[in-house]
């Protein structure tokens, strides 16, 4: 790309002409929620008649009403989970701090908030369980009727386990490993504006990222056909997998509307709502961690237990139960895997799909275990991996998922010249000599992309769901303009402009005359079940499917010029010419512009031909990833199309008198496949890697014993700024996906790279001390405690067995 | 109580009293060169009047602890988060909004440099910084990465990881100094 960066969508942005969803909706009533101050209790009574009462209050909705208008959410669990009782709002027993329990609905933001303070709600409180390996102790369930807190569990066994630890030199164990709860906290805020229209449409203007599968949630629930729901959305300012939990509150202002009399309601979440009520990243605790290792470092086998924290409600869980499996032996050609996969449900806020969903925990999980398995085995932590690291490609992993291109050795080597690796372990040796606390540590992360929905099977073989699709429409204006739409849902990724790129790329045409119509919309737009932007997947989907509609256009517009030309078909291409879009022989001598095209088509129709009967020059694809289902039984397939890797090393020190972490030097580079546009690839790396350093330095969702949330706010949550955020060496290498047909990967996620990256180079900075992190987050004090030795949960107890004399 | 009752407790220095407070203030603000003048509640914030009573939604709202900076405008001139300010306490000031660094249908050069240094990817943060780096650029034409990042520290950005934007102000520091001389 030598053509100076330009974006679609950054007109408007700069401007603030954007459009989002708190922009609309100006005639709307508004919505407050009353929202549960316990985590675990049951409601006795809710009485609504003081806000009734209230000032502007036109109407409002309990969540014993909730139980009578609606049916309960379907369980994507197969039983006992299934019989989990889900609601859009609580009827009888709220189970989160955040909770909602009641709705007012009033003429402004402000009357609407003042009459829900009038609200008296009763509650009987329970007893709270907030950690998932107390919970699946089922001391205190949450749902009675399923008879224990667990939400999905199963044994994923590939290899030959107990041969290769019989058969280990050194087996080490670890207790115990804990990645933390946080979240990617989108800087808007979830919202919608939502009109139960008289004729039973439900019409949903907001900012949710995975319509299909919501509608699919939604349209049981309110006993409609997903036709009936109409949603749509506009400008999103930022998702990050969060806003996929949008459609309990869209289903709770859908039935505000219908009780006002069919009038447009707007809900628009505060901050607090979104920490405590909306959606967080997946919590997992990882138990009993067994290492069978070879003398030289080689990893044989795992098996350890991982037990997962999915919140109060499953949602769209236990499909993380699968989808860590994507990524099973993470970026090593380890073959024997033992993992005891159980997933609790605890008095927490549900958790979403947030970037890196599940394959970035259990990328985290490897990537401690191979650095603590370095430092027992005395080998360097860079050594440790290249003796690791999948050595050819493609690579059928041992439960059948095919990673499609990338040399992760060759990354390490590039991400440790960039950072100046040797001269950095000379210069961390010489200040450890003056006592300071420096260290080094990499980060191997995969982003796997373009999921396979069959692996839904795997957790339960009635889910319903399989393979992944994506739609687009290609259509040629009058003007001889050309007009995209596709069903993915951006949020910030760009796609109007990579979608125009490669409009205008195939076509031979400037970008300018390429127009993308983004946003969503499921009744007016082009979109699939599976439309959306999630997964990282618009690089082969919808890039697919727009690819796929732009050869049906140019067979239609050559199949038209041929017949006006008296060419064949064979001698036309698509191009500029006498500076106009149009079709043409190679020599430019005679050609047709796209526009005299379109007008014989849609304007000029007396008299056309009848060959060109079907022409419509507005054409739609489905791209179907080509996917199979899995075999439930042994838990093996490709699970997903494309594998992006990042390797990441960074130098951190402590301060000895803070305990802050300072990062002194980082490198990350990235390998998507075929790159389509550089500055945009590089945006999303920088932009992963900030909530990367962010989860690891600063953002932590901290809950107190009873399910308080201690960091509901920005300001105690700290959102990570520009005074922390570490300047990056950038890097990239294009290994071409052979799965796609321009050789671009998903990407976008970052798979957390810094997490893993820091993680290890705070093990390097206290390995002296002899203590092994088994933390994702450390706060200040929780170093100060590691450090001070004092007893804490922060540290692991290894221990390293030599079975066999060397 | 909600947060944003709380902070304007806080600003108010005292209980809202619900029946007190339906009483009506007229305020006159000049916004973006023109006066707006409506009745509005003493609780109002100024990020409430200039998206709801002026219309102007370039103006975001990310958070209720004024953290994060998507309300930044000028107010007299100086960077200001508009949700930490009462619509009242505005009263006969100037206030500029990001709506009104384009001059006709050309982008300024803050505009122009975060577009082409990709230093937004949402654009839900971008008003805000934008208005926060023009009133750093007023005090400090020439600032080095430390004294941007510590004037832009106020300011959350969720998608592009902070680099292109610190990037894109330097540039623009760049730029207006060429024009200048
Ligand atoms: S909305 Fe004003 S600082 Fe967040
Ligand atoms: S561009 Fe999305 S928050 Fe900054």
């Amino acid at each position: 790309m030598n053509a100076p960066f330009r974006r679609k969508e950054d007109n408007r942005l700069v401007r603030g002409r954007g459009r989002f969803v708190d922009d609309e909706g100006g005639r709307a009533l508004h919505v407050r929620l009353v929202r549960s101050p316990y985590a675990h209790a049951r409601i006795r009574s809710v009485d609504v008649s003081a806000a009734e009462a209230s000032e502007g209050v036109i109407c409002t909705l309990t969540g014993a009403e909730v139980a009578t208008l609606t049916n309960r959410f379907m369980q994507i669990a197969p039983p006992p989970a299934d019989q989990v009782i889900d609601y859009c709002m609580a009827p009888d027993r709220v189970r989160f701090q955040g909770e909602p329990v009641a709705a007012v609905v009033a003429t402004s933001v402000a009357l609407a908030v003042d009459a829900a303070e009038k609200v008296r709600v009763d509650y009987e409180p329970l007893p709270v369980v907030v950690d998932a390996v107390e919970s699946l102790r089922n001391e205190t369930l949450l749902h009675e009727q399923v008879g224990t807190n667990e939400s999905w569990g199963s044994l994923f066994e590939w290899g030959e386990v107990d041969k290769a630890f019989a058969d280990a030199d050194t087996v080490v164990t670890i207790d115990r490993l804990k990645f933390h709860r946080f979240s990617s906290t989108p800087l808007e805020t979830y919202g919608g504006v939502v009109t139960w229209e008289a004729s039973g449409r439900i019409d949903m203007l907001c900012n949710l990222i995975q319509p299909g599968v919501a509608m699919k949630f939604m349209a049981p629930a309110l006993s409609v056909s997903p036709e009936q729901l109409r949603v749509r959305t506009q400008d999103i300012g930022g998702g990050f997998g969060i806003k996929q939990n949008l459609y309990p509150y869209l289903m709770i202002a859908a039935l505000c509307s219908r009780k006002a009399g069919h009038r447009p309601i707007k809900w628009i979440e505060d901050r607090r709502e979104h920490l405590q009520g909306s959606a967080h990243g997946n919590e997992r605790t990882f138990l009993d961690i067994k290492v069978a290792l070879k003398a030289d470092g080689e990893i044989t086998a795992v098996s350890a237990t991982h037990i997962d924290d999915c919140g109060a409600y499953p949602r769209y869980e236990p499909l993380g139960g699968v989808i860590w499996s994507q990524v099973a032996p993470a970026s090593y050609r380890l073959r024997n895997l033992r993992i005891n996969f159980r997933q609790a449900m605890t008095n927490k806020c549900p958790v979403g799909p947030n970037r890196g969903f599940s394959r970035m925990q259990n990328v985290w999980f490897l990537e401690r275990v191979v650095d603590i398995c370095a430092h027992e085995m005395g080998i360097a932590p860079d050594v440790m991996r290249q003796r690791n690291y999948i050595p050819e490609m493609p690579w059928t992993t041992p439960n059948g998922c095919v990673y499609d291109s990338g040399d992760y050795a060759a990354m390490l080597a590039m991400a440790k010249e960039m950072i100046g690796w040797d001269d950095w372990i000379a210069k961390r040796d010489a200040m450890r000599a003056e006592g300071r606390l420096v260290g080094i540590g990499i980060g191997t992360a995969l982003d796997s992309g373009t999921n396979n929905f069959g692996q839904s099977t795997i957790v339960n073989p009635k889910s319903g769901l399989s393979g992944n699709s994506e739609a687009a429409n290609v259509r040629v204006g009058v003007d001889g303009s050309l007009t995209v739409i596709v069903g993915s849902v951006p949020q910030g990724q760009s796609h109007e402009t990579v979608a125009a790129q490669i409009v205008a790329k195939e076509l031979g045409v400037p970008e300018d005359i390429v127009r993308v119509a983004s946003g969503f919309d499921s009744e007016r737009a082009t979109h699939t079940s599976h439309s959306g932007t999630y997964a990282s997947q618009f690089a082969v989907t919808s890039v697919g499917a727009i690819h796929g509609a732009v050869e049906k256009v140019r067979a239609e517009l050559l199949t038209v010029a041929a017949m006006l030309l008296q060419k064949q078909r064979s001698e036309l291409r698509t191009g500029v010419f006498g500076g106009v879009a149009g079709v043409g022989t190679a020599d430019g001598g005679s050609h047709v512009s796209f526009a005299d095209i379109s007008n014989l088509i849609n304007t000029k129709t007396a008299g056309l031909p009848a060959e060109l009967e079907d022409i419509t020059l507005n054409c739609r694809y489905v791209y179907r990833a080509p996917f199979q289902l899995p075999d439930p039984v042994r838990k093996y397939g490709n699970l997903t199309l494309t594998y992006a890797a990042q390797v990441h090393v960074g130098v951190i020190e402590i301060d000895p008198l803070t305990h802050n972490i300072h990062v002194l030097d980082y490198a990350a580079v990235d390998d998507c496949g075929r790159v389509m546009n550089h500055t945009i690839v590089k945006g999303q790396v920088i932009g992963a890697a900030a909530h990367g350093f962010g989860a690891a330095l600063m953002e932590n969702l901290r809950y107190d014993a009873n399910g308080n949330l201690l960091t509901a706010t920005f300001s105690d949550y700290c959102p990570i700024t520009m005074l922390n955020m570490p300047n990056i060496r950038y890097g990239n290498r294009e290994s071409p996906s052979p799965f796609t047909y321009n050789g671009a990967k998903g990407m976008g996620e970052g798979g957390g790279g810094p997490i893993f990256a820091l993680s290890s180079a705070l093990q390097d900075a206290l390995a002296a001390s002899g203590a092994r992190l088994n933390q994702s987050h450390y706060s200040p004090s929780d170093l100060h405690a590691v450090m001070t030795g004092a007893p804490a949960r922060g540290v692991a107890q290894v221990s390293a067995t030599r079975q066999r004399p060397i | 109580m909600s947060s944003r009752r709380a902070v304007r407790e806080r600003l108010l220095g005292r209980r809202i009293n619900t029946m007190a407070e339906t009483m009506k203030i007229p305020v006159s603000i000049t916004l973006n060169g023109s006066i707006v003048r409506a009745d509005v509640e003493p609780r109002m914030l100024l990020v409430e009047f200039i998206r709801e009573v002026a219309g102007q939604t370039g103006t975001h709202i990310g958070c209720d602890t004024s953290y994060c900076g998507a309300c930044t405008v000028l107010v007299n001139g100086r960077p200001a988060k508009s949700c930490t300010l009462l619509a009242v306490q505005a009263d006969g000031w100037s206030v500029n909004t990001v709506e009104s660094l384009e001059s006709g249908d050309t982008l300024n050069v803050l505009q122009q440099c975060f577009a082409d240094k990709h230093a937004l990817q949402c654009g839900f943060c971008t008003p805000g910084f934008l208005m926060a780096a023009t009133g750093l650029l007023e005090q400090n034409p020439d600032p080095d990465d430390k004294a941007i990042r510590k004037g832009l520290g106020g300011n959350v950005c969720r998608c592009t990881g902070y680099l292109p934007i610190i990037e894109a102000v330097r540039s623009a520091a760049v730029v207006i100094k060429e024009r200048r001389s």
